[in-house]
């Protein structure tokens, strides 16, 4: 085969495998993961984080502005001390709450970040005080149960 | 003008794990000369023509080819030996994948930095010489035996080496490809102030050309003169071989015991 | 009876041996192959041109397959997920699927036999026709100018074709998904987009694809060159690429995939 058809058809090859690379990482994947631009990081200590996993997305009023990085165990007061990396462009009041919420009925865990009122903005490095701790199936059925019950109570003194 | 001795081995024996195959073996070659090294298979012959070539190292022994020994010789050394050698192999081994042209043009183009156009005129000086100019577009596959034999030594000599060696050259060609290789075998060595070494078991073509024969027998090298000589030998084993004797020193059979007590004829016979 | 026990175990040990030897002569050879990759780095020509041969041949095998794999996930997974109503997650399932797993194994495998069995058949005929000992006595090193090139052509073809895979694969879950049965196609894309991380997935499908094939070259360059020059050796040969690079396939996608997608 000629040398020009063969760089020809060769040329064709890698431009449809980088093509194809390419269609994937920006029409199939999510780019906004890649750790483009500048972030810093929170802390906040929940008693229960429940499901929630690393590289779990943090979203405040439904739009992903972080990622969790890290989770630890604070030995001291027994919680969970989990570390969120927020974009840089996004600033939360000293009293925002974090919650763990999960998307969906049976998704996955997300922390969900409601923004306060303070005029003050988190620094980086900072803890967020007040917090919401991911909900736990046992503990929704016996507090159910023990309302059934608490109920049930008054009507049987009658 | 005294001529140089290009190839001299001394003394040299080969094992191959525990199998002897050459044993005391002592060549000299001169310069310019055609050498025949004839000896029926399994001889050594294709073995010693590797140890010139550098491609095997003597077990022991020392083979010097244009005043270098070939034992001290790394990678790089041997390369550069091989450079001044054309090898044509037994069936052309030509490169199936590149076209006659091309396959002439390899060594040029490899080892040597002239431009296309000069390349194009020395492959078509070399494909004339063997009388292949018009076939320089065909693959290999499209050629019969003989004419990729010349294609092939058309390319060993693109460098115009110093000393080619020819394995089994004539097998398995028709009388008129053989008389052409035989011809231009001592044409090129002619011309081209080359050295052949022809192994070959091709008594009536190899006599006619060459100028010095050896013969090796079972690794040793049993005879060794001018044609004339070995057509005149008085030694069985070289006459059965020149003669073409079917029954000699050199038994037809493969040693075996008596095929009539094999068959049950007879009952073994106490000697 | 005994006899016949204690020589079939050690037997069994030569084997084993072998098999070790084989090992090391292997590395040996990969490493020869590294050290004089410098002649087809500096001559590209010489890689283009086994690119075309592993590549872009290789190409058509790969999109027809990626295509069908595609469809057929749309096709099975859209019966599984309606039960739970899941649908719209197809495309999810589609491209997780395709990009971290299929795509570079089923590419690997259909590399491997085709481009692996064509590298080894051809190396190992090479050798009987005596070319490689031709190109030798010619001052030319076999490994650098015939093992090398394949070597480089080889690794880059490979993500390459997984990618065409993968892609080709979304495409054809797209549509049977979407333009067949009917799913949504804003959430086919839009719950695939937000579930399929780069860097995590398909850049992890890039990794093992590369990895791959360099597995399946170094296998199939290495029993063609090691071959016995004989009909049946070169055809062995060429049996053992087919069956030792798949099975390093998927026993590299085994560890691979245990290192990468670790507790996610």
């Amino acid at each position: 085969m000629q040398r020009s058809m063969l760089d020809l058809w060769v040329g064709l090859f890698v431009i449809a495998g980088l093509a194809a690379l390419v269609v994937l990482a920006f029409k199939v994947g999510n780019m906004s993961s890649t750790g483009a631009g500048e972030t810093y990081s929170l802390q906040a200590n929940f008693d229960n984080i429940g499901g929630l996993k690393p590289r779990a997305p943090v979203k405040s009023a439904g739009v992903v502005v972080g990622r969790v990085t890290r989770i630890e165990f604070n030995n001291d007061r027994f919680t969970a001390k989990v570390t969120l990396t927020i974009n840089k462009a996004v600033q939360f009041p000293k009293d925002s709450t974090a919650a763990i919420l999960t998307s969906g009925l049976l998704g996955e865990q997300y922390v969900g970040i409601d923004g306060g009122g303070d005029g003050e903005m988190f620094k980086a490095g900072d803890n967020i005080r007040l917090t919401q701790s991911a909900v736990v199936l046992e503990k929704l059925i016996s507090q159910f149960m023990f309302d059934k019950a608490a109920q049930g109570q008054p009507n049987a003194q009658k | 003008m005294a001529s140089k001795n290009l190839i001299e081995i001394k003394d040299v024996s080969f094992s191959y794990g525990k199998r002897l195959i050459l044993s005391g073996i002592n060549m000299t070659i001169a310069q310019g000369q055609v050498v025949a090294l004839m000896g029926i298979s399994g001889s050594g012959k294709t073995t010693l023509l590797r140890l010139i070539g550098g491609v095997m190292r003597p077990t022991s022994g020392e083979v010097w080819v244009n005043g270098v020994c070939t034992n001290d010789l790394d990678q790089a050394g041997l390369y550069q030996l091989r450079r001044q050698m054309g090898m044509l192999f037994q069936f052309g081994a030509l490169f199936t994948d590149l076209s006659v042209f091309d396959n002439v043009a390899f060594q040029l183009r490899e080892h040597t930095q002239l431009p296309e156009a000069m390349i194009r005129d020395l492959v078509m000086m070399k494909l004339h010489a063997v009388g292949l100019r018009g076939a320089h577009q065909l693959m290999p596959a499209a050629l019969s035996g003989g004419m990729a034999r010349r294609v092939a030594l058309a390319r060993a000599i693109a460098l115009d080496p110093m000393l080619m060696l020819y394995d089994e050259p004539f097998t398995g060609l028709d009388p008129i490809s053989l008389g052409a290789i035989a011809q231009l075998v001592r044409q090129f060595n002619d011309t081209l102030g080359t050295t052949s070494l022809l192994v070959t078991h091709d008594v009536a073509e190899a006599l006619d050309v060459v100028d010095d024969v050896y013969y090796l027998a079972d690794g040793k090298m049993l005879a060794h003169g001018s044609p004339q000589a070995m057509r005149a030998h008085t030694n069985p084993v070289v006459r059965q071989f020149v003669y073409g004797e079917i029954d000699g020193p050199v038994a037809a059979q493969y040693p075996v015991g008596d095929f009539a007590t094999a068959l049950k004829l007879r009952k073994q016979c106490a000697a | 009876m005994l006899h016949r026990l204690s020589s079939s175990v050690s037997a069994l040990g030569a084997q084993v041996i072998d098999m070790v030897l084989r090992l090391g002569y292997a590395t040996r050879f990969m490493l020869l192959t590294l050290r004089q990759s410098t002649t087809c780095l500096m001559r590209p020509s010489l890689i283009v041109r086994e690119l075309y041969y592993t590549g872009t041949l290789s190409m058509v095998i790969i999109l027809v397959s990626g295509l069908f794999v595609g469809m057929v996930l749309a096709l099975q997974g859209y019966q599984t997920l309606v039960t739970y109503g899941s649908e719209s997650v197809l495309g999810v399932l589609v491209a997780l699927s395709l990009v971290r797993e299929l795509g570079p194994v089923i590419a690997a495998l259909l590399f491997a036999s085709r481009a692996g069995s064509a590298m080894t058949a051809e190396i190992g005929l090479m050798k009987a026709t005596e070319q490689l000992a031709a190109m030798e006595m010619m001052a030319v090193d076999p490994i650098a100018r015939v093992v090398a090139p394949r070597f480089w052509a080889g690794l880059l073809s490979m993500p390459l074709l997984a990618a065409l895979f993968s892609a080709m694969g979304i495409f054809g879950g797209y549509i049977v998904g979407v333009v067949l049965i009917g799913v949504d196609e804003g959430s086919f894309w839009s719950q695939m987009q937000s579930a399929v991380d780069v860097r995590e997935d398909i850049l992890n499908g890039v990794i093992k694809s590369v990895v791959f094939g360099i597995a399946i070259t170094w296998i199939a360059l290495f029993e063609g060159y090691d071959a016995p020059p004989t009909a049946e050796g070169v055809s062995g040969a060429t049996t053992r690429t087919v069956v030792t690079s798949s099975l390093a396939v998927l026993g590299l996608d085994f560890i691979l995939t245990s290192f990468m997608f670790r507790g996610v």
